[in-house]
């Protein structure tokens, strides 16, 4: 455990070096603070409004856990189908790769008008940024396959199914695991941009329209709730790096980093 | 060593009364090349292995060995001539254990394969990991085992298929010396034990009369059988023997590698 807390040492030195630099441009270059506060400015804010932005961090924490969970199912169940079937990827693989260029707001307006100003549209959108990274990670994955282990599986009388069960499923998993970590990556910024793109009824409608509301007015909160994004999204790739380790720990090398 | 490996009743009838496992009949067999034409590969070879021998085919490399064991575990079919043969399983030249699985689970792939749950497709193997001289790495993950037990291993999974036939497709080829000769005496005792048909392709003329019961010795590309020896040497059979030095010297002369007379 003293160990691991040691490998956190380098990272805690940049960030204390960041926010060092930056409170000193702050303080010398004389900028508006509504246009950049200064970092104890931010921490101030972060303790004043704290329980409105842990509202509203909830709010985004769910869209981004259920939106990546829907990006990952599906990312995966089409690179599979894909996979498997040449007719399904001449058939969907050119529309995946158009999808990723839909104008969000122009959707948005069509995902509200079918579910509301409820959390639906949100995962749409979240899901719709995020699969694409799983699904081309995965597509990839799954085709690596060393060609000489098909032909061993054929020796044994393997089965369609278990070629692929016992062979190109876990041999694509590695890539299909780094697809998910991109799209975590991605799934915050994607919360951000669902919850600006489409409205929400109720008090706490995500952090990610507070900050857009903060940001003319109230420059150090919405800095604030940033670092809140800031945050979750490293404590998500960690959580998943963790995971990784579990489901494919044959990928582990000796010095284990998890990258 | 009583193993359920020994007697699997299916098997025992269908190879009664027919002597010949493997029967190869003028056999030629092309493939594309990479600027796409064909190569020829083997030219009207035929060879054959009677039940329970071990038939040794020796060739300089690219002699069309390994397409060769392909046809007979008929995973292609040949452009000419006839392959008779027992279900035959391959053990590819390169282990191809699989990285994802622990060893005692690569070596029961073909019984989870053959429909066996996990934890009785795992005890049976596992139950052959002493005899293989592997007690104590059935947790071993592939990457954590030495070249020789990868390939035991892989022999192992290969064995398990059950089927009648091995087809051993250079399986010390990329050992050490050391490790070679010791895995050439293991295979010995291990096929005294599991009595199998099987057919080991090679380019170690020493390692093709020491184990083979049948040398078929093959010519450069199209492979061609310019010579077949028959190994009588009664096993364990040692290196030093005078039998085995003169065949191993005959087999040299007939590859054009003999020393000169």
């Amino acid at each position: 455990m003293r160990a691991r807390a040691l490998q956190l040492l380098p990272a805690l030195f940049v960030v204390a070096l960041l926010i060092g630099a930056w409170e000193l441009y702050v303080d010398l270059s004389g900028v508006d603070a509504a246009v950049l506060p200064a970092p104890h400015d931010v921490g101030t804010a972060l303790w004043n409004s704290g329980e409105l932005l842990l509202r509203n961090f909830k709010v985004t924490a769910l869209e981004v856990v259920l939106g990546l969970g829907m990006a990952l199912s599906a990312g995966f169940g089409l690179a599979v189908a894909i996979h498997l079937s040449p007719v399904l990827r001449r058939a969907f693989y050119p529309l995946a790769v158009g999808s990723q260029a839909l104008p969000i707001p122009v959707i948005g307006v069509l995902l509200v008008f079918w579910w509301g100003f409820g959390i639906f549209p949100k995962l749409a959108i979240i899901a719709l940024i995020c699969f694409f990274p799983v699904l081309v990670t995965t597509v990839d994955g799954l085709a690596a396959v060393d060609p000489e282990q098909l032909k061993l599986m054929r020796t044994l009388d393997a089965s369609r199914w278990q070629a692929f069960r016992f062979a190109e499923l876990p041999a694509g998993l590695p890539a299909a695991l780094s697809g998910a970590r991109i799209a975590l990556a991605v799934g915050v910024i994607g919360a951000f941009i669902a919850e600006t793109t489409t409205p929400t009824s109720g008090p706490y409608p995500g952090l990610g329209r507070e900050i857009l509301t903060d940001v003319n007015f109230q420059t150090s909160r919405a800095y604030a709730g940033t670092l809140l994004l800031f945050l979750f999204a490293i404590t998500c790739f960690y959580a998943l790096s963790l995971a990784e380790r579990k489901l494919a720990p044959w990928t582990i090398r000796p010095r284990g980093e998890a990258t | 060593m009583p193993t359920d490996l020994q007697a699997r009743p299916t098997q025992a009838s269908r190879s009664g009364g027919e002597s010949q496992v493997v029967a190869v009949q003028d056999v030629s067999h092309a493939y594309s090349g990479p600027d796409g034409r064909r190569v020829l590969a083997l030219s009207g070879v035929s060879m054959c292995a009677a039940a329970g021998e071990l038939l040794a085919v020796v060739g300089p490399s690219g002699c069309g060995k390994t397409t060769l064991l392909e046809l007979i575990c008929g995973l292609q079919r040949p452009d000419a001539g006839t392959i008779a043969c027992a279900p035959a399983a391959l053990m590819p030249q390169r282990d191809l254990l699989l990285p994802w699985l622990r060893s005692v689970d690569n070596a029961a792939l073909a019984l989870r394969i053959a429909g066996l749950p996990r934890a009785r497709a795992t005890a049976r193997a596992a139950s052959l990991f002493a005899e293989m001289g592997l007690a104590g790495f059935e947790r071993a993950r592939p990457s954590e085992l030495s070249g020789g037990m990868r390939q035991r291993v892989a022999f192992l999974r290969t064995l398990l298929s059950g089927k009648r036939v091995l087809c051993l497709d250079e399986p010390f080829g990329a050992l050490d010396a050391i490790t070679r000769a010791e895995m050439q005496g293991w295979l010995a005792r291990a096929l005294a034990r599991e009595p199998r048909t099987v057919v080991l392709v090679t380019h170690d003329v020493e390692e093709a009369v020491l184990l083979g019961a049948r040398v078929a010795i093959l010519s450069p590309r199209p492979g061609r059988v310019i010579e077949e020896l028959e190994v009588d040497s009664p096993r364990p059979r040692s290196r030093t023997d005078a039998r085995i030095v003169g065949l191993r010297e005959r087999a040299l002369q007939v590859l054009g590698l003999g020393a000169p007379a």
